[in-house]
Formats: C-alpha cells, structure tokens, sequence
C-alpha cells in the first residue's frame, strides 16, 4: 500500500507566543513537527505494518521545515518531500489543500492519505478535507482506528457524539486523532538514517501547479487582553471549613 | 446582508451554537436556515421559532446519515443559486468538514472558530484565536460567500419564540456520497463540554488516595465519582485531563486541552489538575477557575482565580455538600 501522510511545522507548544509589530514572534523557540501530524505519521506508519507498502510525507513549507519531514523519517517513514516556492508564503487552507493535491498526484499511485487533525498554528481543521474534495476523494474524518481490507478502508470516527464506524473505497484520505495510539519516538537507527537523508524539494512548477490567490488574508494581529488573574487562596483548619469559604466564593461570582 | 446558517444536528438533536449562528446572523440582516437530512419538521420549527426568515429544507432519505460529500454539493447547490454573502456554521466535527468542502466548491475561504464579527463598510472582519489562543488575528475573506464557524457560547443565544414561522423552502438533495456509514455508538457518558457552562475538571490525582487501599483504577473511580457528583449538582460536565484520560480513568470525550476540547464556560473547577500549557489552553478562557491541588507550586494556580491547597479527596465532597446546603433547593429547580 501506498500511504502519503501531510506533515505541518509549527513552534513548540511550550513556546511563548506574542504579537510584535505585526508580525508573529516564538523567540528562539525551536519549531518542531505539528503534535497532532505526528499521530498522522503514526498512523501511516501502522498501516504500513498491517498491509505493507511505504510512507512518502510531505510538508509544505520553508527550507526550515525539513526538520520537521526528518522527525518524521526517524519515525519510521521511507520517503519526504518539501515542497516550497516562494509564491507560497501567504497560504490559506485552500490553497494548501490546493498544492498538496497536485503534490499527492505528482507523488502518484497513492492509496491512502493521512491527515492530523488540525494545525497549531491556524487551527482550523479545513485542509484534510478540501486536500480530498479537491482529489475528488472520499473523506474519513477523525478517525481513531483505521482498518483496510482489500481495496476499502473502515475507520471509527471520533464526534461529540460518540464513534461512529464509516467506511470508503480506496484511495481516500484520512485525519486522525490521539485515540490512533501515542506517536512512537524515533528510534536511534531511525535518527541515524534521518540525518543523512537529503530531502528532495519541489517548486510549483516540479508539481504543475499555480500559484494559489489568498482568498484569507490577515488584517490585524493583537495579543489577547491581559487577564487578571490574581489567585485568591483559600485556606482553613478543616476541609469543612475551606469548602464553607470557597462556596461562598463561588456563589458570589453569581456564575451557578 | 443576506445570511445563510446551517443548523448542524445528529440523531435529531441540535448543536445549540446553530442557534447562537441564528442570532449571529440576525444581527447582520435577514437569516435563512438550512436543514439537510430526514424527517425534519421537529428542527424545522424550531429553527423559525430561533428567529430564521426562511428555513430551506432538504428533508430526502440520501441525506439521513450525516456524510461529507453529498452534504457539501447540497450546501454548494444552494449557495450557488440564491448567493447568500454569508454562511454562518456552528464549529462541530461535520461542519469543519461540510464547510471546508464547500469552500473548495465555491471557491471562497473559511473563517474557523470566529469569536467577534464586524462589519467594515461592506466587508466582515473575523476576529479568532491562533496559536493555541496566546495571539488573536483579525481576518477577511475576499471570496463570496464569506464562510464562517463560531464555538459554541461565543454569542448570546436568541431568544426562543414558541409558535413562530416564516417562509418554508424546499430544496433538492446531492446523493454523490463516497463513504458508508456503518454504525454508531453513543459515548458511555455522552458529554458536550463545549456547551457547558459549568465543568468540574479530574486529573491525575483522581487516582492519588493510599488511604482507600485500593488500585490505582478503582480510586481513580472513586475520584471521578466525586468530581461527577459535584458536576452533576452544579448542572455541569465533567472534564479531565489528558493523564487522566490516557491512564484510562475516563474516556477521551471528556479531554480538555490542546489535544481535546477547547472550552469557555462561566466556571472551571479542576482538580487534581497540575496546569500544563496543553491542559491550560483549553481552558483559560472560563469566566471563574477554581483550583483544588495538593502541590502549593502547582502551575494551575497561575490561571486561577480561586485556589485551595489541599486533597482532592477531601474538599471535592466538602464542597459538594456545603454547596448543597447553601443553595441546595434553588439547584433543584434547574
Ligand atoms: C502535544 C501534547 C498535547 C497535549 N494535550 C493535552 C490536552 O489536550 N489536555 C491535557 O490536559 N493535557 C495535554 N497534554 C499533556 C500535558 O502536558 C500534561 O501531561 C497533562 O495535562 C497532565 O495531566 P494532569 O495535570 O492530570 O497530571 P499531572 O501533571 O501528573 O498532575 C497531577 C496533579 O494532581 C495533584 N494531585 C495529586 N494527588 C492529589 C490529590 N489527592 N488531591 C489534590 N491534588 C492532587 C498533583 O499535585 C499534580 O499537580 C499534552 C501534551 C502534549 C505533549
Ligand atoms: N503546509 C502544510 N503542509 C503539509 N500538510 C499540511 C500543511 N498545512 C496543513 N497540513 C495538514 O492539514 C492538517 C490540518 O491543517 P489546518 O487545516 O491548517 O488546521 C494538518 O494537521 C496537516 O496534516
């Protein structure tokens, strides 16, 4: 089988983010893997062990985000491409979905693509989806659990309301969640092999595609207000005592 | 300015942030509902009576399971021929998706999980979080129509006039569904933390009680025995930490935090909770937080407005009951 799993690179999220002069500012921060694609290399890397095949990862980003493609080497996977251009440095959602569709067509023969389920970065969810209606393939989303069988794929989808167990013919593209299982760390021989790999990069036109149009564009960044948060500790000789306090705390907040 | 909403429902119960999404839009202009699905009358009314001017209906038995596909060329179908400027979603796991696509479709963008809206002359400014909340960015959309999701208890929820109407639309259902869905289980205990205007939090130390001789699964019961009890006095959900729910204690329904939910209720109550970044983004924008912990130098008291040094096992159930007894006969009636 051949699995193609999208791979996002974002600053820690230890990293203390701020808005300065417009622009957004980690410090010195180091930018790592998006933590919910590493479930979606985990999740590549498990069905390439139920049904056999390779992983290709692919990121769309600056020079920098090799590093990310190379943590997901270490894991375990065969295959990583960059694909960047300088005409991709304002990318929504669509145009992400847009670029990396041609990119999985230029990879070509995929079964199976694997999405995380969100960036931490944007935040918004959008790209695995409109990557598959842009394909013009089925879309399973969240999914917990993946199970193929011969030319289908079943997942259980993780919703408020429960999990619910959907099914598609392949190709299809997939997002996951933590339920997938904890990313495995890389292995030492994983590490190893990682640092020699050298990480082909596609332009725009190595894919055949054009330039996406920002259909969302950012007109002010702010740091949120300052929240006052001056703790009040309660103290007491008998839990009684400080549950007596504390209630009435609470009630006077008029928040029940 | 002419809005569409799309009410998001499952097994015929409504996500209530499409009714906050109904009065969202009614502040722009006029507001037109969609309900995609099968046997429809119960949402419908409701949705007129939530203030919509028109209810588009797609009531056909294609559309009964909720799936992507032939959800997102109806939406795309409809959008395309009465050209709404705005479509309204409430965040949920299916309208990420439903929007997205439709986005593709009609070449516009999504403005995810918006939490203020203004107007500039003609044009809609988004105001949302990145970066896990610790920057906001103000956003357009130059396509039409703007497309927009909002978190539940981001905007007032309009007010419930029983008996109203308004114009009743028939639309036509897409059928180019690509998935099967095969079934379904309810969660254990079906949870919306995000409609949750109270939730009482368990982390870790839910299973931290030697003095019950018991395993580490059987006291982490206990402990969120009395995290429920105190939740289900105040009216509210229980949520958890991820520790908590990797450790088993509790399903991944309950997870608040980066990697689960993104909650904003009026009151937080987390216990046993130690305050990392992950569990704090998920929660900091609570009206009130309250934090129970053992270890004085606990990050949580950092993000909290009131705070008790002290075990779990103790003050959980000291302030369930002091909380009874001083306002127990008005919780009742709620
Ligand atoms: C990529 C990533 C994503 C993550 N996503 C999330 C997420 O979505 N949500 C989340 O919560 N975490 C998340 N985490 C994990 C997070 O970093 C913490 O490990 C986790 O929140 C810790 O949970 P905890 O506070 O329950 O456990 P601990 O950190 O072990 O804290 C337990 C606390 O309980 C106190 N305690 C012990 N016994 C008692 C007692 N009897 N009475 C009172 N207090 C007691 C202790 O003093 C301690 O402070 C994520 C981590 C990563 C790396
Ligand atoms: N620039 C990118 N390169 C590769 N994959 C991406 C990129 N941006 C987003 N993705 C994938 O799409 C998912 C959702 O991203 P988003 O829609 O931005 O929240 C991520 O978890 C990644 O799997």
């Amino acid at each position: 089988m051949k699995i193609i799993a999208c791979i996002k690179q974002v600053p820690d999220s230890e990293a203390k983010v701020t808005a300065a002069d417009g622009k957004v500012s980690w410090g010195d921060a180091p930018l790592v893997i998006n933590p919910f694609d590493e479930y979606a290399v985990e999740g590549a890397l498990q069905q390439k062990e139920a049904s056999g095949g390779t992983v290709t990862v692919l990121c769309v980003g600056p020079e920098s985000a090799k590093d990310a493609l190379k943590h997901a080497l270490a894991m375990g996977a065969d295959e990583a491409v960059l694909i960047s251009d300088a005409a991709l440095a304002e990318l929504d959602t669509v145009g992400a979905a847009r670029v990396l569709a041609a990119a999985i067509n230029k990879v070509g023969g995929a079964d199976m693509v694997v999405f995380g389920r969100q960036t931490l970065d944007n935040g918004a969810g959008l790209t695995p989806a409109q990557t598959a209606r842009v394909l013009g393939w089925p879309m399973l989303g969240l999914a917990g659990q993946i199970k193929v069988d011969g030319g289908s794929v079943t997942v259980e989808r993780v919703i408020e309301e429960g999990r619910q167990t959907v099914s598609a013919k392949l190709p299809a593209v997939l997002s996951v969640v933590q339920s997938i299982g904890e990313p495995r760390y890389p292995s030492f021989m994983g590490i190893r092999k990682a640092s020699k790999a050298t990480i082909p990069v596609w332009s725009l036109a190595d894919i055949n595609a054009a330039a996406p149009a920002a259909i969302i564009t950012r007109t002010e960044l702010m740091n949120p207000p300052a929240r006052e948060t001056t703790v009040e500790m309660i103290a007491g000789e008998t839990p009684a005592e400080i549950a007596e306090k504390l209630a009435d705390k609470i009630l006077a907040e008029k928040v029940l | 300015m002419k809005t569409f909403v799309y009410i998001d429902h499952f097994k015929g119960e409504v996500q209530p942030a499409s009714w906050e999404a109904l009065g969202l839009a009614k502040t722009f202009g006029t507001a037109t509902a969609l309900v995609f699905g099968s046997g429809l009358d119960e949402i419908t009314k409701a949705a007129f009576e939530y203030g919509a001017d028109e209810v588009i209906v797609v009531d056909d038995s294609a559309l009964t399971d909720y799936r992507a596909e032939p959800y997102a060329s109806t939406l795309s179908a409809l959008a395309s021929s009465s050209t709404p400027d705005l479509i309204l979603f409430p965040t949920t796991a299916r309208t990420r998706e439903l929007a997205a696509m439709s986005a593709v479709d009609l070449n516009t963008g999504v403005l995810t999980d918006v939490t203020k809206c203004e107007m500039n002359g003609e044009q809609l400014v988004a105001t949302r979080a990145i970066y896990e909340g610790k920057v906001l960015e103000k956003t357009v959309c130059s396509g039409k129509p703007v497309m927009a999701t909002i978190p539940a208890r981001a905007f007032p929820k309009p007010e419930h006039v029983a008996g109203k109407t308004g114009t009743l639309t028939k639309g036509e259902a897409k059928t180019d569904a690509l998935t099967t869905v095969q079934g379904y289980s309810a969660s254990e205990s079906a949870v919306n933390l995000g409609d949750a205007g109270i939730i009482v939090s368990g982390g870790r130390g839910v299973s931290n009680n030697p003095s019950l001789g018991l395993d580490e699964a059987a006291t982490a019961k206990v402990g969120f025995e009395m995290v429920g009890g105190l939740a289900s006095l105040l009216g509210g959900a229980v949520g958890a930490s991820r520790a908590a729910v990797d450790a088993g204690y509790i399903t991944y329904s309950h997870q608040v935090g980066q990697t689960g939910k993104v909650v904003s209720p009026d009151l937080y109550i987390a216990c046993g909770v130690s305050g990392a970044i992950q569990h704090i983004v998920g929660m900091r924008n609570a009206k009130v937080i309250v934090a129970i912990n053992k270890d004085a130098d606990a990050p949580i008291f950092k993000v909290a407005r009131y705070g008790v040094v002290g075990d779990l096992f103790a003050i959980v159930p000291a302030l369930t009951e002091a909380l009874k007894k001083k306002w127990g006969s008005k919780f009742s009636d709620k």
